[in-house]
């Protein structure tokens, strides 16, 4: 057993590293030493817990540290990078349950002992930290279904829906007045249950309710409600690590989902109240009163690379789908040898999560350094010699910034029509998630190379 | 069906209706195709090239047009080329029925169907047929380089030990495809170039090419007509049109003149006097010069200098670069016929119903469809032109809500601070510094970190354990499986955020 001084000193050095850990992702070079400050953190604040706290069950604990941490580097290790936005998701039920679980054993906890105002907090808190918690796992697992296509894309609309939002808030704060006074009696346990059953079916209503490509606000939102999550249990556990963690972590997701509310410019509430955009895939019948889309074939797209000396590219989410980031890399290096310089364009919501398209770029061995965030290279399309898009539509749309009142409109995108030819890789001439018609697709330098991102980008690097 | 190109008889036509590498195309889609002998000669194609293609090779003569039904030509045909057309053949070359009456009755009365490229409607799905669009193309760049012959001097501006070298100040008048292509030419070349067009509307495009576009302050008149093209403008605005280009007339080096305006004469807007006024070395090119002339100098088919400026008037700058005109001008006819074969089985159907056909085709037996009906839908409705672009509001962040807002947090921290016990305000302190952290570290991340930010982060958050550590000490036995539970998920998260933390951040590399 330590002291509890010692304990203290190394949940402040855990901080420490926690804090380093999340700077150190400012940029590539120096990510991969702040993960490790993160483990080393992880590891310092668990073993002072053990040797400090922990009395009884030690097989017990160790027996769940090792199957947990055997399961978790299993995850790990086989998932695909296609597949870290599920991933992502599920790992955030498994903190929000954590949370509820914690909750509720503290709760029921004999030797937890407040009195007056304090009870009246604590008991607060513990609410708190159980029904941001539920609301997190609930979420997250629809989440997860959603990302990983056994849940509908569509935005399940409920009638009323917003009234049902509102029955749900109301009954939670309801059950809480109930729970904090009967808890003074020693009772309250009733009322919790009662409220974490409408908190989890709250989280699974207002996810259900948001669209398929929404998603990468859902799940920094639900990132962000697991570290509150934790730092409502931190104060139920007057237990600063946790609180300090909590605040970061709910922090850095809450940023997150400004960052993609901000390039989606819509309103937070208005992606969290759902309802926003279709399952994607709807052909937009006849109206082509803006002319007709000029098809383009493999060797001619082979060709119009071989002479350009600026390419841009520019992936979306239907890249990740067709698998084709890596033969993306292949034309990508084929290209380069022969000195033309290929940068990749990386609008902020392409993907289902934020930095998804980096990621997935990052596995096909695609060098960081050539791609480039949105605003960092918008500017520059006037002297692209050739663009090409795959499987993104909405974030390549002129209608943004051209039509006021289109679902779209002030969403910054990628601007690829300025650049001297675009070549769009689409399967159909079917409607992005907005549900809107592209003006992009009938542009007079825009030509579209039907198929299958994969078929086609094979058929181009053959040509090459 | 039976397709034949005869050789160009029209005095120094060097161009040919279809090249080696089209004719396959034309033999794929089910046509034979026979060539006469030495039509593409003057275009560098040669008889052996059409045969290695599969198509024929007739000796010369009529024969080529007796034994085909389907006849491509670049040129209108000549009287005697008329007389060799029969009712049951199709001809499809440049008619200009507009200029050439007298040969559209003559076709009319052959019984022949004729179709004339230079009528195709202007429309987007018909750009692959534009004839007109593509020789302009090819006219506006070789004006360029017929007019750097005749100049003395460099285009591009260059700084040599034994002195400077200015740049030529080229004016382009017209930005249309020949005058955009001229622009691109000479720009490409290294020269200044300016340009001047009665449509406003072209003034981006001009931009876009890195050359200045010459405003004229005149509010109310806009010289966009129908289908695109310019119109003949009022008096006022010629006038001060006239003082533009006398001014510039002094200033530049060469002027490349592209206005036209279909059926009417070409409009006269670079006099005597302005070319007496530009410096000695200038040269004019003129590419309206079949149709009259831009220039009141101009002599067509000719070179003349006057005042000590070369006053270019050739009319056949595509067919100076026959090899690359006929290339384009067999691909437009192949895009035509493609339309008129839609089974691919080598007969053609003209479909009166389709609008392209429907304005290509000038007569057909026995009876003249030309003019067509105007166009149901025009390319650009002229209603919509007249809007200014619309201008997306910024609307200006109102001051009240960010005030609401403090406000209310404001009193809610005031309350929290009247009722809450020293033990909390000192967590609260810890927790409201740790947000602030949390926002200046977390804005510092690179976007393209953003993943493995909610990996981590995800791994961090599962510190949860310690509440889980501090109760499996528990007596209760409940409470200490629900503890021992909770371990074991947070351990998966523990385990599994860091470790795919760490393979996503070792895939990134330079």
């Amino acid at each position: 057993m330590i002291s509890s001084g010692i304990v203290t000193v190394s949940y402040i050095a855990a901080t420490v590293l926690f804090i380093l850990a999340l700077g150190g992702l400012s940029n590539q070079e120096t990510a991969r030493r702040g993960n490790w400050y993160g483990i080393i953190g992880m590891a310092i604040a668990l073993l002072a817990t053990i040797l400090g706290v922990v009395t009884e069950h030690y097989t017990i604990l160790f027996v769940g540290l090792l199957i947990g941490g055997s399961i978790g580097l299993a995850l790990a290790r086989r998932v695909q990078m296609t597949q870290m936005p599920e991933l992502v998701a599920i790992l955030h039920s498994l903190v929000g349950l954590a949370a509820v679980l914690v909750g509720f054993a503290n709760f029921m906890d004999p030797s937890v002992h407040f009195a007056g105002v304090e009870l009246t907090i604590h008991d607060i808190e513990t609410y708190l930290g159980v029904l941001i918690g539920a609301v997190t796992f609930s979420g997250s697992v629809i989440a997860f279904g959603k990302l990983s296509g056994r849940i509908s894309g569509k935005p399940l609309l409920l009638p009323a829906r917003h009234w049902l939002n509102l029955a749900l808030l109301i009954a939670a704060i309801w059950f809480g007045r109930d729970f904090v006074v009967q808890s003074a009696g020693g009772g309250g346990l009733i009322p919790l249950i009662i409220m974490t059953i409408v908190a989890l079916l709250f989280g699974i209503h207002m996810v259900m309710a948001i669209g398929g490509a929404d998603m990468p606000v859902v799940v920094s939102m639900l990132n962000s409600y697991s570290g509150w999550a934790a730092a409502a249990t931190g104060f139920m556990l007057s237990n600063d690590l946790l609180i300090v963690t909590g605040a970061l972590v709910g922090s850095s997701g809450a940023i997150l989902s400004y960052i993609m509310c901000r390039a989606m410019n819509r309103r937070f509430i208005a992606v969290i109240a759902g309802g926003f955009g279709t399952g994607g895939g709807t052909v937009v019948a006849g109206g082509d009163a803006d002319g007709e889309v000029v098809s383009i074939d493999a060797e001619e797209t082979a060709a119009l690379l071989t002479n350009a000396k600026e390419v841009m590219i520019v992936p979306g989410y239907g890249m990740a789908v067709a698998q084709a980031q890596h033969i993306v890399y292949e034309i990508t290096t084929a290209l380069r040898a022969k000195k033309i310089n290929v940068r990749f364009g990386i609008h902020p919501v392409a993907g289902r999560m934020p930095g998804h398209m980096n990621v997935l770029l990052a596995e096909a061995r695609v060098p960081y350094d050539i791609v480039y965030e949105m605003d960092e290279i918008n500017e520059d399309f006037p002297k692209v010699d050739v663009s090409i898009v795959i499987g993104a539509n909405d974030i390549v749309n002129p209608s943004a910034q051209e039509v006021p009142d289109s679902p779209i409109a002030g969403m910054p995108v990628l601007e690829v029509w300025k650049g001297a030819v675009t070549i769009v890789l689409k399967r159909s001439m079917a409607t992005g998630y907005a549900g809107v018609q592209n003006p992009l697709f009938f542009k007079e330098n825009t030509r579209m190379l039907f198929g299958d991102a994969k078929d086609s980008l094979d058929a181009v690097y053959r040509a090459l | 069906m039976r397709i034949g190109v005869p050789r160009e008889i029209h005095a120094g036509e060097r161009r040919v209706a279809t090249t080696p590498e089209v004719a396959r195309q034309l033999i794929k889609m089910g046509f034979s195709v026979a060539v006469e002998e030495n039509a593409g000669a003057a275009a560098s194609y040669s008889d052996d090239a059409y045969r290695a293609a599969g198509c024929g090779v007739i000796e010369a003569g009529r024969q080529v047009w007796s034994d085909s039904d389907l006849i491509l030509k670049v040129r209108a045909p000549e009287s005697s080329e008329v007389e060799l057309l029969t009712r049951n053949q199709t001809l499809i070359s440049f008619i200009w029925p507009g200029q050439n009456p007298d040969l559209l009755k003559r076709l009319t009365d052959s019984g022949a169907t004729v179709l004339a490229v230079d009528s195709v409607p202007r429309i987007s799905r018909a750009q692959k047929m534009d004839a007109l669009s593509s020789m302009a193309n090819i006219a506006g760049y070789r004006a360029v380089v017929e007019a750097a012959q005749h100049f003395g001097r460099f285009f591009t501006g260059q700084i040599t030990a034994a002195g400077k070298i200015p740049p030529a100040k080229v004016l382009i008048i017209g930005a249309g495809v020949a005058g955009l292509s001229a622009i691109g030419a000479a720009r490409s070349m290294g020269a200044i170039v300016r340009a001047f067009d009665t449509r406003p509307e072209v003034k981006e495009q001009v931009e876009s090419m890195d050359a200045e576009f010459l405003m004229l302050d005149f509010a109310d008149e806009d010289g966009t007509g129908e289908g695109g093209y310019a119109k003949v403008m009022s008096k006022e605005f010629i006038e001060a049109e006239m003082q533009l280009f006398a001014e510039q007339a002094k200033e530049v080096d060469i002027i490349i003149t592209t206005a036209l305006i279909p059926g009417k004469p070409a409009p006269r807007l670079v006099t005597a006097e302005m070319v007496r006024s530009m410096k000695d070395g200038s040269v004019i090119v003129d590419l309206a010069a079949e149709q009259g002339g831009n220039c009141e100098l101009t002599e067509p088919n000719e070179v003349v200098v006057r005042d000590g400026v070369s006053i270019i008037g050739y009319t056949d700058l595509p067919s100076r670069l026959a090899a690359q005109s006929s290339q384009l001008y067999a691909t437009n006819l192949r895009h035509l016929l493609t339309e008129l074969c839609p089974e691919k089985d080598g007969n053609i159907v003209v479909d009166m119903e389709d609008e392209v056909i429907r304005g290509a085709t000038v007569c057909t037996q026995g009876e003249t469809t030309w003019p067509p009906p105007p166009p149901t839908l025009s390319a650009i409705p002229p209603a919509a032109k007249a809007e200014p672009p619309p201008v997306m509001v910024e609307k200006k962040p109102s001051l009240a809500g960010p005030i609401v807002a403090i406000a209310v947090g404001g009193l809610a921290l005031l309350g929290l601070g009247a009722v809450a016990p020293p033990s909390f305000m000192a967590h609260f302190t810890v927790f409201v510094l740790a947000c602030f952290i949390g926002y200046m570290v977390i804005w510092n991340v690179t976007p393209a970190l953003h993943t493995p930010l909610m990996s981590v982060t995800n791994a961090i958050s599962s510190i949860i354990v310690i509440g889980a550590l501090l109760q499996i000490s528990s007596g209760e036995n409940l409470i200490m499986w629900i503890a021992a539970f909770t371990v074991l998920i947070t351990s998966i998260n523990i385990a599994g955020g860091f470790a795919v933390t760490r393979r996503m951040l070792a895939m990134f590399r330079k």
